[in-house]
């Protein structure tokens, strides 16, 4: 019987190999075979769905029971354009909702903003108040469909913002489900949205993940995310190790504050990146879940196997997009996509084909939520779970991967944790390598992007793209201006002083804010309090 | 380097700069969330002879033109103004013909761009 060494030494060896480097988008070095000496055997197999450690898929039935949630993330101009495009993508079979705020909303100004000039309504929906909210789920029945929204420093108030429509709408806290982003340290890390220093964002966090617990238990708090650590330049390992450990990080905190682990781990989801090496992607995505429930049960004692369970959304990469030959976005997004259904997601968004150059037309939207319903019904591919379990490339690189984001993990608790390793600008450091690094490779054509650096065309046909209308700014900014004039402004100063004194005193900020909200106070106006009581954080420009 | 306005993503500018100090240039990265008028102040301050803006938000069509009013209201508009980001081809037209000397877009290699700067970039007197 030949052995595998045996096979490379006597028949591999006779044949051609291209003069290429075999390795994976991350420089993982790739073999030219596997096999079952490759697939280390561990005490707990390869498992089975449903159980620890969930390799095989969180839940025991998978997409037999339930298909993932096709979630596509939309926003842009006012409440009125993102409510009408949310209407759209419901009609088209889309079944959760994902909404993207302008940058004036994720970093904490109102529309009226000095700093908001130019960037109102441009990459996602301006929300400066409650009013919004109520504008962007009109006709939507929140008690129906689950939300998620992509915002972080201030998502504090964009929570208590829906939570507030959701009590007009008639519908009880208790039955509100979705998820807020609201994952800061990788902001630190990577996406670059903050308003006050690591130490006190943590805590506004952990403030959100006590407050659901005990009042909306269907709504995750937090979207512990990979997707921004790998877009900006780290390699799939990287994002592994970095998002766990702000995972590791959360859960800390709030043991740390006297909650038991599993009166809130089971409502912390992830949020990973699904790129285009599709070996890569997939084994990246049962090891981590492998790690998280390992890790959960042996550093923090969970017994709920929902603490174990790491469920996540996941979205294709936008940073794989090529504003070169943009139909040819729509085959990455349809491989991307096939890796996160073969590796278990549970909600997947996929980019639209003309993200390189705007924000998605309609009709680009709507190619990339038909890749997700072909892939569900016409590839059979969630006929069966886990297909690729005991694929010995699959397995071996699972069992690759989780052990070197481990290595990590404990470079990282060495440096007493992600907090600390951020304040040195540990991660930083090693994405903006990895990215360079990258660079360097595409540059020198060891790395290759098809349009780009091979297979370009001397004039690109220009596409249609969506565009966002200079007046929305100025309509926008009237509204915001008016709705200040005509609310109790009494209420409005007594509600943020309540909120400013919760700052101080460790209350949890959520009651404060959400009566706040309630009287018509704005996302710029709490996001100041948080300027004024925890300081203003300064980038510290790692290059 | 600079990276005006809100926009957050800094993966392409850090980049450049590196790029850019690797090719013999002193480069000076502002760091995120800088206003029209930090940056022409620093330009001040530092004595540049180059500014580069990343704006991948879509408000390059408010910031750009600021930057240059700011810089020729205090008197530095000898500055050479370039960047690159998310910017469609008539916007970029539009910024050429007010003054900005360069855009690059998506597909931009830091080699183009270290030979540009090398080429247009005087120092100035």
């Amino acid at each position: 019987m030949t052995t595998k060494k045996e096979w490379l030494e006597k028949t591999y060896k006779n044949g051609k190999e291209r003069p290429v480097r075999f390795t994976t988008l991350s420089d993982m070095p790739i073999e030219p075979l596997y096999d079952s000496s490759d697939v280390k055997p561990n005490d707990d197999g390869i498992g089975y769905p449903g159980q620890f450690p969930y390799t095989r898929g969180v839940y025991e039935s998978m997409y037999r029971g339930r298909l993932w949630t096709m979630r596509q993330f939309a926003g842009f101009g006012l409440a009125e354009e993102t409510n009408a495009r949310f209407k759209f993508l419901l009609s088209q079979g889309q079944d959760g909702l994902s909404t993207a705020f302008d940058m004036p909303t994720l970093m904490g100004y109102d529309a009226d903003h000095e700093r908001s000039i130019g960037e109102v309504g441009r990459e996602g929906v301006s929300v400066s108040s409650a009013h919004d909210m109520a504008r962007l789920f009109d006709e939507i029945p929140i008690g129906k469909v689950s939300t998620s929204m992509t915002v972080n420093c201030s998502a504090s108030v964009l929570l208590a913002a829906y939570l507030v429509i959701a009590e007009r709408q008639g519908v009880p806290w208790s039955q509100v489900s979705g998820t807020i982003q609201n994952d800061m340290l990788k902001e630190f890390i990577a996406q670059k949205e903050w308003i006050c220093p690591p130490a006190p964002s943590l805590r506004i966090v952990t403030d959100m993940v006590e407050f659901c617990a005990k009042q909306a238990p269907r709504f995750h708090p937090v979207s512990i995310s990979g997707y921004h650590i790998r877009e900006a330049g780290a390699t799939a390992v990287q994002e592994l190790a970095f998002t766990i450990a702000d995972g590791l990080c959360y859960v800390q905190d709030a043991v740390d504050r006297g909650m038991h682990v599993d009166d809130f781990a089971p409502r912390l989801s992830f949020f990973w990146d699904l790129h285009s090496d599709f070996l890569e992607e997939i084994a990246k995505l049962r090891a981590g879940r492998r790690m998280w429930a390992r890790l959960m049960k042996d550093r923090f004692g969970a017994k709920n196997p929902k603490s174990m369970m790491l469920r996540t959304h996941a979205q294709t990469a936008g940073v794989s997009l090529t504003a070169q030959q943009p139909m040819n976005n729509v085959v990455r997004v349809a491989i991307q996509a096939l890796a996160g259904v073969l590796g278990g997601v549970q909600s997947l968004h996929t980019n639209s084909m003309d993200e390189t150059l705007a924000l998605p037309t309609e009709n680009a939207v709507m190619v990339a939520l038909r890749t997700q319903q072909i892939i569900a019904e016409e590839t059979g591919v969630v006929n069966t779970i886990d297909p690729l379990g005991g694929s010995y490339a699959i397995e071996a690189l699972t069992d690759k991967m989780e052990a070197e984001a481990m290595e990590y993990i404990r470079k990282i608790d060495e440096m007493g944790g992600m907090l600390k390793a951020i304040d040195r600008g540990y991660p930083q450091l090693e994405i903006a390598e990895a990215a360079f690094n990258y660079q360097r490779q595409l540059e020198q054509g060891v790395k290759t992007v098809v349009g780009v650096n091979k297979y370009s065309v001397p004039e690109e046909i220009p596409i249609e793209t969506l565009k966002i209308n200079h007046e929305l700014e100025e309509r926008q900014i009237q509204r915001v201006r008016k709705m200040k004039r005509e609310r109790n402004s009494v209420a409005v100063k007594e509600a943020l002083k309540r909120v400013a004194e919760a700052c101080r005193s460790g209350e949890n900020l959520m009651g404060p804010i959400c009566d706040a909200v309630r009287k018509d106070a704005t996302v710029g106006e709490i996001s100041d309090i948080y300027r004024a009581e925890f300081g203003v954080y300064r980038d510290p420009g790692w290059v | 380097m600079a990276k005006p306005g809100l926009d957050g993503h800094d993966r392409g500018a850090k980049i450049i700069a590196r790029a850019l100090r690797d090719g013999g240039f002193e480069v000076i990265y502002t760091g995120l969330h800088q206003t029209p008028e930090m940056i022409a102040e620093a330009a001040i301050q530092e004595d540049v002879d180059a500014i580069g803006l990343s704006i991948l938000s879509g408000a390059h069509m408010t910031l750009f033109p600021e930057v240059m009013r700011l810089l020729k209201e205090k008197g530095v508009e000898d500055v050479s103004l370039f960047g690159g980001g998310i910017i469609p081809d008539e916007d970029s037209a539009k910024l050429k013909s007010q003054g900005v000397k360069e855009i690059f877009t998506p597909g931009a290699s830091t080699e183009d761009i270290v030979k540009w700067v090398r080429e247009n970039v005087q120092p100035r007197q």
